[in-house]
Order: C-alpha cells, then structure tokens, then sequence
C-alpha cells in the first residue's frame, strides 16, 4: 500500500507546488488569493489522506493506528471546512477594505 | 469585528466550529499526563473558541454568551480550585500541593491519587486561563470600554 501513499502525497505535493507558483506569478491580491486558497487546501487535504492510509495499513489495522487514522482524517475534515472560510473571509475583507482588482490596460 | 449578519457563511462555520474547538481543548487537557498539552494550552484553545466567536459575530453578540460577571467569576473559580487542592493537601497533613494524601479521601492509592490530584490542577488552570485571555481580549478589543464591571 505504500504505492498509494506515495501517489496521494506526490500529488498533494503538485497542488502545493502549483499553489506556490500562483502565489508568486498572479498579479494582485484576488488572483493570489485564489491560487492559494484552493491549491493549498487539496493539497494539504490529499497529503493528510495520504499519511492516514500509511499510518493504518503500516500499524496493521490494530486499534492503535486506527484511532490515529481517524483522528488525522479529522484533521482532514477541518481543514476542508476552514480553510476555503478562511480565504472567503481575507478576500472579503481586502473588498470591503477597498482593494482595487487588477485589470489588463487597455481593456475595459 | 465585522458587524454581525455582514457574513453568513463565516458566521454559521465559526458557530459549528466552536463546539469542536472546545471539546480538542478538553482532550488537550486530559492529555497531558502522557504528551505535549496540559492545562495552559487546553485554556488557550477554549479561548481561542470564543475570540473566534467575537470575529465572526461582534462583541455585544459574544458577551451576551459569556458575560464580564460570569467571566470574572470564572478567572476566580481556576485560582480557587488550584488553590483548594493544596490546601486540602495542608489540611490532610502534608506540604502544599502534595497530591499523595489525597488518597485518604479518595478511593485510590497514592501514586493515582497523585494523577488525580494533578489532573484536577489542570483543570483549574484550565479554567481560569481561559477565562483571563478572555478578559485580556475583550480589553483589548473594545478599547476597555467596560459595559458592566465599572458600573
């Protein structure tokens, strides 16, 4: 099973890599508030789903590393939930705090 | 503070966030016999509950929850309990804080009665931790306006 761990945290990594470079490229704050917002919650949330099967086929599915597996799929879950609130929160308040969106010259 | 009903989607996650955030700093609690936590950090999670509250909503909204009476009461209900478990300690023959005497008032041996004693050390901590950062916040927040306790 370490196979599937190993394709869960990789790919959880690429979110995480994608996110940075949104982070880094996109030219305000609505756009880099975007990047990471969603990236960083996939990713967080696949390399916690990931470290959960680890965790429950390495221990052999004993009691032990069962409670451990639920209580990082909390984790999971907690992340799911405040992470995008989180973000709905900073971007409205850089709205309501008067930050203008970027937009290209010349068009509109 | 953002005004209340300015969010409903901060505002209805922060409201079902709340319970959980206070039963992990419950179980940070009775941890911390075995691993990182105890008292101080389980206090600073059932604040950090309620100052969330505070953000989602605003103050007049959290304090109709937790009132400044209430919470004083509290601030002085954690130094109480820590403080009554060592003097019952004095009381039963033993130095300050002395958890091993409690065995003869509680069912147990000495070396639970010791865990016992501390656990419910923790607890008063706990409290009263809570409760001060509360106060500490609220302070700060309303730039010490105080509604109730100065009247």
């Amino acid at each position: 099973m370490e196979i599937v761990t190993i394709i869960f945290v990789v790919s959880g990594l690429f979110f995480f890599f994608a996110a940075s470079i949104g982070l880094l490229r996109f030219p305000d704050f609505y756009a880099r508030m975007h990047a990471t917002g969603k990236g960083d919650t996939l990713g967080a949330l696949l390399v916690v789903v990931g470290l959960a099967i680890y965790t429950l086929f390495e221990g052999g599915f004993e009691l032990e590393s069962i409670l451990t597996s639920i209580k990082i799929i909390f984790i999971a879950v907690f992340i799911f939930l405040a992470n995008p609130t989180a973000t709905h929160a900073i971007f409205k308040a850089g709205l309501d705090s008067g930050v203008v969106p970027w937009t290209k010259e010349g068009a509109r | 503070m953002i005004n209340k009903h300015d969010d409903i989607i901060i505002e209805t996650l922060s409201r079902l966030l709340t319970p959980f955030i206070q039963a992990f700093g419950l179980y940070v609690l009775c941890l911390g016999h075995y691993s990182p936590g105890g008292g101080f950090q389980g206090g600073v999670l059932v604040a950090a509950s309620f100052i969330l509250l505070v953000i989602a909503y605003d103050i007049k909204e959290a304090k109709s929850r937790l009132t400044e009476k209430w919470n004083i009461v509290l601030n002085s209900a954690g130094v109480f309990v820590y403080a009554g478990i060592g003097l019952l300690c004095l009381i039963l023959g033993a130095n300050f804080l002395d958890y091993s005497v409690l065995s003869k008032i509680l069912p147990v041996g000495p070396e639970e009665a010791r865990a016992l004693g501390i656990l419910g050390v923790e607890i008063g901590v706990e409290i009263t931790v809570a409760a001060c950062l509360v106060s500490i916040f609220l302070d700060l927040a309303s730039r010490g306006e105080h509604e109730e306790a100065l009247k």
